[in-house]
């Protein structure tokens, strides 16, 4: 404790003690007086310690604490026991912890499950196992390092016992003009879904254009500088990325400097007082190097191919949501959708048995998806999804050339796989959901692939935010 | 390609962007502390409220056009002890602007000014959604509003040392008009003290102490959660037995519950303003207080 705050400190207290103590002089019993005191004694060592904490404010920032130190005594009208220390000045991170967990059952074997007409990207892809699923146990710790940076770090923990890394980065806390820096590895803002967590998803998988055009959701490893410009009413924001690329579509290649960057640019506002929209078109730029993936080969076993080349991807989205006067948790409706269209260039290798090739490769496909999710009561809600996809043209040299056929790459056959899912869900509070949801899948040839999901969130801990 | 979107996005940047005004800009997260900011500051600050009266403060989207007024304020007025905690601080870091991030001067929280009830002398979640600050809803008691008041008015003084006087002025002009409206309206309430009431949540918890009125129970059985069908039937036999005179119901609260047990009980639903606009009469914070004390003094009678 300094000096300040000392003598501050007992002149709280004796001036709060000496009225308190010649109205209680009066009583006759010596008794109950005891007792005041004792409580008194106990109420002004909570006392002091707030008072030390508001003179520490005073001291980081005379012109805000002087005010609040003397009106926390104005203020003492309502007879209450001390504030508690602000949350806003705790030293330990900020911690939530969120449980998820589901029972899928899938009508087909989900180790056949493809995207038809699309490169397969990898364990992004698909609705997950049958059965009981344990999903992410996601562990997030934020706070401000400083007054100039923040760190954050979510980290899941898998049903194999392993690690993952979702987000560990670092931000800016005190740029000028409206500038923010990200450092880090962080789920990239391009489109609407790619920087939302999982738990908060308003179905328990991804849209189809995600998991074929990014595996899922895109983890930058890199740096993101955002701007926000400086208008009133209508949210205008640019961003771009960059970082070493080895996230897909790109891969890990061996070169110095930024590998590849993405840019976007949203813009959002409201119409009238009952709907708030945002929309944004988003840009991304990659290079693959040798991004290998296996197909399954008529004469058995399986064949090996790798893309190397450039990959860029165009992303348009938008978001509208509608909240009737009232209580929002009674009733809204969101509208949300996703379109992206992908081009890749460069050269395909072949490799089966004996046989190894390489020759061109270009292709220009697309996605999209459409939803709406309807909150009827307070604690329910129901959604539609409809995925569709369009594998688009796709130039193979080898098959061009008549050195191989179409069916010696089965999973790129041209396809326009298509899904409709619909869902409800039931919030007993801001902290707990559970979730059913069906699914008819036709994105792998075949069979409709029928799905139904059980599934549960918790959130645990610290609270969370409503990101629009 | 990407240079035709950059040129673009930088067309648009300078068609939108607008001259600044001199005024200074307040964004305030409930349209109590928005009123209070507009009666201190004149015409010398622009205003934007981010809630109505008719919405839950606490379940606000951090929506992109919020993002945007957080971006050009000069003053963030919020109510604080975690009553935005699901929005504002997304706001704050969304919008990168640094005049308003907790602990600088544009940034003001009023529960810093009073006293707050209902500390929790234990945090967990299993007794619903609790504020581990204390109680926030602190506005529907007038000295809460007066030491908010002073606290805004040096702050308003601090960051806009030039019109620092004409903030004073007001202030001051202010503090009179609301000390001789306490004491009207401290002396007519005086006649509901005692008054057993039934309420939703907790919100009306600083007026219930400032007219000492009894809080018999609430519809809600812990914060945050609403009412089983169970728990409201043991509500109107615990209620049955011991009557209330009335049962209080926010603005912006769903009427069903409340009616339903009014019904039941027979006894009638008030419906009080709680923020400023929650009713034509609750203009501003003055009608707010005049409006809730009529409200519950003709039920009263």
């Amino acid at each position: 404790m300094g000096k300040v705050p000392f003598h501050l400190a007992v002149a709280a207290y004796c001036a709060a003690m000496l009225p308190a103590v010649a109205s209680a002089a009066t009583d006759a019993d010596v008794e109950s007086l005891r007792k005041e005191i004792d409580a008194l004694k106990a109420e002004y060592a909570q006392r002091i310690a707030a008072l030390e904490s508001q003179v520490q404010q005073l001291q980081a920032n005379p012109d805000v604490g002087a005010t609040a130190a003397v009106d926390q005594q104005v203020a003492a009208a309502p007879a209450a026991p001390p504030a508690a220390a602000n949350a806003a000045t705790a030293f330990n991170p900020a911690i939530s912890l969120v449980l998820t967990g589901n029972y899928a059952d899938l009508s087909r074997n989900p180790d056949d499950y493809a995207i038809q007409g699309f490169i397969p990207a990898g364990d992004g892809v698909g609705p997950g196992n049958r059965s009981f699923n344990l999903g992410e146990s996601e562990l997030t710790l934020a706070a401000s390092i400083d007054p100039y940076f923040m760190g954050n770090l979510t980290a899941s923990i898998t049903s194999d016992n392993s690690i993952e890394l979702e987000e560990a980065w670092f931000r800016t806390t005190a740029l000028p003009f409206g500038l923010n820096v990200k450092g880090g590895q962080f789920l990239s803002s391009i489109g609407y879904l790619n920087e939302v967590h999982s738990h908060n998803w308003d179905f328990v998988d991804l849209p189809l254009v995600y998991q074929a055009f990014f595996d899922g959701q895109m983890h930058v490893q890199g740096a993101q500088a955002k701007w926000v410009a400086p208008l009133d009413e209508v949210l205008l924001e640019f961003g771009t990325e960059s970082g070493n690329g080895n996230y897909f579509p790109g891969t890990s290649l061996t070169r110095n400097g930024l590998n590849g960057y993405n840019a976007y640019v949203h813009l959002g506002g409201d119409l009238g007082d009952t709907v708030a929209w945002r929309t944004g078109l988003s840009y991304v730029d990659l290079h693959a190097d040798d991004r290998s993936f296996d197909e399954p080969n008529p004469a058995g076993g399986d064949s090996t191919s790798a893309f190397t080349g450039a990959s860029t991807t165009w992303i348009a989205d938008a978001e509208l949501k509608w909240t009737p006067i009232g209580d929002p948790r009674n009733q809204y409706l969101k509208l949300q959708g996703e379109y992206m269209q992908r081009r890749e260039d460069g050269h395909l290798s072949y490799a089966y048995d004996a046989t190894d090739l390489d020759g061109s490769y270009r292709s220009d496909q697309s996605g999209w998806y459409l939803q709406a999710v309807y909150r009827f009561l307070p604690r329910w809600r129901i959604g539609a999804r409809y995925d569709s996809m369009d594998s688009g043209t796709m130039k193979i040299g080898l098959v061009q050339q008549g050195l191989l056929s179409p069916a010696d790459f089965p999973l790129l056959l041209s396809g326009s796989p298509t899904r409709t899912s619909v869902m409800v869900d039931w919030s007993p509070t801001e902290f707990s959901r559970l979730r059913a949801q069906y699914a008819w899948d036709d994105a792998s040839a075949g069979p409709t692939d029928d799905q139904f999901f059980l599934q549960y969130i918790y959130a645990l801990g610290a609270h969370g935010a409503h990101k629009f | 390609m990407i240079r035709k979107f950059i040129g673009a996005s930088l067309a648009m940047a300078l068609l939108v962007t607008q001259p600044a005004q001199a005024a200074l800009k307040v964004l305030a997260t409930t349209a109590d502390w928005g009123s209070l900011a507009t009666e201190l500051g004149g015409d010398k600050v622009n205003v934007y409220t981010a809630t109505s009266a008719l919405e839950d403060v606490h379940f606000v989207n951090a929506k992109p056009s919020l993002v945007a007024r957080a971006r050009t304020a000069d003053l963030v007025v919020a109510n604080g002890a975690d009553l935005e905690i699901g929005w504002l601080p997304v706001l704050l870091q969304e919008s990168g602007n640094t005049k308003i991030q907790p602990g600088t001067p544009g940034y003001f929280e009023a529960t810093a000014f009073v006293r707050l009830l209902d500390v929790p002398t234990a945090v967990d979640r299993s007794q619903g959604d609790i504020h581990p600050l204390g109680n926030p809803h602190i506005q529907l008691d007038p000295r809460n509003v007066a030491a908010v008041a002073k606290g805004l008015t040096a702050r308003l003084a601090a960051i806009d040392p030039a019109n620092a006087a004409y903030y004073q002025a007001r202030g001051s002009d202010f503090q009179g008009r609301w000390q001789q409206a306490i004491a009207r309206w401290t002396a007519e309430g005086a006649k509901l003290k005692g008054v057993p009431v039934v309420v939703i949540h907790t919100d009306q918890r600083y007026l219930l102490n400032w007219l000492g009125m009894v809080q018999l129970a609430t519809i809600e059985p812990k914060p945050g959660v609403p009412p089983s069908a169970g728990y409201l039937a043991e509500l109107v036999t615990r209620l049955s037995a011991s009557k209330p005179t009335m049962i209080l119901r926010n603005a912006y609260n769903d009427p069903k519950a409340v009616d339903w047990l009014s019904q039941k009980i027979g006894v009638p639903v008030v419906l009080l303003p709680f923020s400023v606009g929650g009713t034509p009469e609750a203009k501003d914070l003055f009608g707010l207080f005049d409006d809730t004390l009529n409200r519950l003094l003709a039920a009263g009678k």
